[in-house]
């Protein structure tokens, strides 16, 4: 399967997004590729985007089969979440799980007027009812194939794929 | 009964009093030893027991072992205990006073003497309390106890804090000729400590005893022995310098003998580990230094035996906190194998090894046991010194199953035991 | 001997105490205390981590104080809490401790939380669970007896981190009733394995216990010597019974020789900071100047205690 091109998949999502997002709205991105692809969108889209980044580990719904993560970074939302427009950003969109994980965090930190979803590729297999607003791009994945986003020391983003056993992990 | 006859046969019979240490055959007739060797004239047994490949010795003599009658059945009876101690070999033990109530009182010393008997098992020779209810405050009635069967006064583990009074107590005692036995444990150092006073207890948060508390006592007891010239036994030494003590006294001509109780021949405070509620004794388990000071001084003779201090406590009283745990481990029937490790890891023989556990304690108690002379009441342990077995609880006749060697592998099993010509244990 | 804290494939199932913890796991704990910091910041300060589990405060000796931030860490990871305060002797009241401990198990107890006055109480709970195949019940050791204070530990590193950052280049110094404390045992193994190169113990003889050296520390018993050129002071409490118990003639004479006052301080490094685990015996163990001063970081200890055992729960709680 020819791996997906992140950086072709990130103007095709910006495209999408200019000119449909508000001016005003906020760009937060789930740790760690979420949050590099919602930098660059921040970067490409005009408009006022304040950042923001969200670590779900706390929110999990697998946490009584495999733990706390071990590298766990601080969820960091500087804004007031009370009546912003939210544009909730995700490298690659699976079961939907890690994206109701970000939603219900951030109802613990004030109700947004609107919450949207950026994913810089679908690659189906949902097991929750979440779609995107905004997807770079869409692809089929193989269950045992899991799809990892890299930033080189230029910034530049690239796809990489590892084949387990089993069913990969959650997203 | 008197015309019971056992032969038993081919063993190795090892009488340390007498120097007896040849593969023959033991004869046994009206409850006593008849001959060795040659049978007697006349010779026909009615039962013959193959001893080839085992050791046979005199029963052994213990010198403390808690019975827990009166008072404590809950954790042991007489019956449990008196098999526990023919299971391990044991033909004669001494109990200690700490009953409840104490043994201050000649009735109830006939009446421990008269179940004892009742049960045709070992031969129990009970301690009297030193003082009335063991308060260390009034004499008990010496005569009386003695009279009574009572072989030697002690105060147990109860603390006597007024020196005056020990010293009227050994004064008395050496008057009549009457044995002192006691524990050399200064009532107030250590108060209240658990663990012996050294990196364990610091780093487990125990309190903690010093070995201050042991050597103190022993410079007052030995100090009021020279003085009132009585007769003292000093109980379950457990410091290196304790030890040396000993020694210094009984090279300047002191008579006093002394023994370890023989968990802590082979264990030390490390043993502990994790609170382990089973290493929780008096005196409590010492540092290495101890250890090899208490190992290395049975063998020169500095200690003069070894017991079992055998103390059965019920699993309830074990499974709590360390400081909380009854003190005492069961040991009758870990005294052989435990002195067979002993003297292997120490490199003493087979016959100096028994020595400790029967000739020697045998003459501490002032009695004629201990030993296979012709004509002696035939209490006979026979076993093997190579048989292995585990320590878990379905192997222990007594109710105490508190012993930290549980579930270790030990060398020395008994395979009969015999009191006044009778088989009273057959493995 | 197995660690009874960590199982076969050594993972944190009991946190005991901080002897014998390698180092790596004591890290993992103050690297995920961090993320639950913020959470205290926030308006809804709750994670849904320990939803649906019960955690009961097993208290046999009293103490509102360190019940209330369990109780809070407890909450805050969305746990049921249950607590009970059983007294000095459970025995007393005719239930041994390990009965309770079963009773309230079969009541599908996740997690307990024990202070107890006799040292070695958590550890017989745990081996208890493990040996009846219950080791999927957790115990946190909340205090037990002089042994070990696990978790005021963890919280002592992690505010010594926090501000110092490095423990390979500090110098320590622990001053009072060592004796008595399970703080300081904690805080010493903590220290230790962290690679800190001096620790140092400050008290008089009757403060400080036998062969404390070979726990790793310095002796010290003039606390001039003791404290000069320190990184971190921790103060520690001393209670009324001292002086009972002839360790000591009065509290006067203790602050005179130990206590911590300004002057005393400025023997340490300029930039050292002040702890105590508290709760303090302000003109006893500590000056108030000192205690309300810009160096100490005794209120900040407090909120990280907090974090530190939302950490330790939910490392145990997790699969």
């Amino acid at each position: 399967m020819p791996l997906p091109d992140a950086e072709r998949a990130l103007a095709d999502l910006a495209d999408r997004m200019r000119g449909a997002v508000a001016f005003d709205a906020k760009f937060v991105g789930i740790y760690s590729g979420g949050a590099w692809v919602a930098q660059r969108l921040a970067q490409m889209i005009p408009g006022e985007h304040m950042l923001g980044y969200i670590d779900v580990s706390f929110y999990r719904d697998d946490f009584n089969r495999t733990g706390l993560k071990p590298a766990l970074k601080r969820t960091e939302i500087s804004f007031p979440v009370d009546g912003a427009t939210i544009v909730l950003v995700d490298d690659v969109l699976y079961t939907g799980r890690s994206v109701r994980a970000a939603i219900n965090e951030l109802f613990d930190y004030g109700r947004p007027a609107r919450i949207e979803l950026a994913v810089l590729v679908d690659r189906g297999g949902r097991e929750l009812p979440i779609e995107p607003t905004y997807a770079g791009a869409r692809l089929a994945v193989a269950e045992n194939i899991s799809l990892a986003l890299a930033r080189a020391g230029d910034g530049a983003l690239s796809f990489s794929a590892e084949t387990s056993a089993s069913k990969a992990a959650d997203a | 009964m008197a015309d019971v006859k056992i032969e038993i046969r081919n063993g190795r019979i090892v009488d340390p009093k007498h120097g007896v240490d040849r593969v023959a055959t033991l004869y046994v007739a009206a409850g006593k030893v008849a001959a060795i060797g040659a049978a007697p004239a006349g010779w026909s047994p009615t039962r013959t027991i193959d001893a080839k490949g085992l050791v046979v010795a005199p029963g052994l003599v213990d010198l403390s072992a808690r019975l827990r009658e009166p008072g404590f059945e809950y954790k042991a009876t007489l019956e449990s205990e008196m098999l526990a101690a023919v299971a391990g070999g044991v033909t004669s033990l001494a109990c200690p006073p700490d009953t409840d109530p104490p043994l201050d009182e000649p009735g109830l010393v006939e009446m421990l003497k008269h179940r004892a008997r009742s049960l045709n098992q070992a031969h129990v020779y009970p301690v009297g309390a030193l003082t009335v209810g063991l308060k260390g405050v009034e004499l008990t009635e010496m005569g009386e106890l003695a009279e009574a069967g009572c072989i030697a006064f002690s105060q147990s583990e109860a603390p006597l804090v007024d020196t005056q009074v020990l010293l009227r107590a050994m004064q008395y005692a050496s008057t009549f000729g009457y044995r002192v036995w006691l524990r050399p444990q200064d009532p107030h150092l250590g108060r209240g400590g658990v663990a012996h006073d050294a990196e364990v207890a610091t780093r487990l948060g125990l309190a903690a005893i010093p070995a201050s508390a042991e050597t103190i006592a022993l410079a007052t007891i030995f100090a009021l022995v020279r003085e009132t010239g009585a007769s003292v036994h000093v109980c379950r030494l457990s410091t290196a310098d304790g030890v040396a003590m000993v020694a210094a006294a009984k090279k300047s001509g002191l008579a006093v003998t002394c023994d370890v109780a023989v968990h802590h021949l082979h264990l030390c405070d490390n043993d502990i580990g994790w609170f382990d509620a089973l290493c929780r004794l008096v005196p409590p388990l010492r540092g290495t230094r101890d250890r090899a000071a208490l190992r290395a001084g049975l063998a020169d003779g500095t200690i003069d035996a070894v017991c079992s201090d055998h103390s059965p406590v019920d699993d309830d009283a074990k499974q709590v906190p360390f400081a909380e745990a009854e003190p005492g481990a069961t040991g009758l029937e870990l005294l052989l194998p435990l002195t067979l490790k002993w003297a292997a890891e120490n490199k003493v023989g087979l016959p100096d090894a028994l020595a400790r556990i029967t000739a020697r304690p045998a003459a501490i108690l002032g009695l004629d046991t201990g030993h296979l002379g012709p004509g002696q009441p035939a209490d006979i342990c026979i076993f093997d010194p190579q048989q292995s077995w585990t320590v878990i609880p379905s192997a222990l006749a007594s109710q105490g199953k508190n012993t930290p060697f549980l579930g270790l592998e030990l060398a020395g099993r008994v395979r009969c035991t015999l009191v006044a010509g009778q088989v009273v244990h057959e493995d | 001997m197995r660690n009874p804290q960590l199982d076969a494939e050594g993972r944190l199932v009991h946190l005991l105490t901080l002897e014998g913890l390698p180092a790596e796991v004591i890290v993992r704990i103050l690297d995920a205390a961090v993320p639950f910091a913020s959470i205290s910041e926030r308006d809804v300060k709750k994670v849904p981590l320990l939803r649906g589990r019960s955690v009961f405060n097993l208290f046999f000796e009293n103490s509102t104080r360190t019940r209330t931030t369990f109780e809070i860490a407890a909450k805050r990871l969305s746990a049921d809490v249950i607590n009970l305060n059983i007294g000095a002797s459970s025995t007393s009241k005719g239930e041994t401790l390990l009965d309770t401990v079963d009773n309230l198990t079969a009541m599908n107890a996740d997690m307990f939380v024990v202070r107890h006055a006799e040292s070695g109480a958590p550890h017989l709970i745990a081996a208890h669970l493990n040996r009846t195949g219950r080791s999927h019940v957790h115990v946190v050791n909340a205090g037990d007896g002089r042994h070990a204070h696990p978790t005021q530990g963890l919280l002592d590193l992690f505010t010594i981190r926090h501000y110092k950052h490095d423990f390979r280049r500090l110098t320590v110094a622990i001053v009072g009733d060592v004796l008595h404390s399970r703080v300081a045992r904690s805080l010493i193994h903590g220290l230790t394995t962290l690679g800190t190169p001096e620790v140092r113990v400050v008290g008089p003889k009757t403060l400080l216990p036998t062969a404390v050296q070979a726990m790793g520390v310095q002796v010290h018993h003039d606390m001039r010597s003791g404290i000069a050129g320190c990184d971190v002071v921790v103060m520690l409490r001393l209670q009324n019974e001292r002086m009972k118990g002839a360790l000591l003639p009065s509290a006067g004479e203790f602050f005179k020789h130990y206590g911590l006052t300004p002057g005393k301080l400025a023997l340490a490094k300029p930039d050292a900071i002040v702890m105590h685990p508290g709760p303090m015996n302000r003109g006893v163990e500590i000056d108030s100047a000192v205690a309300d001063g810009a160096r100490s970081v005794i209120l900040p200890q407090v909120t990280f205690g907090i974090a530190v055992r939302m950490a330790v729960m939910s490392m145990l709680a997790g699969g």
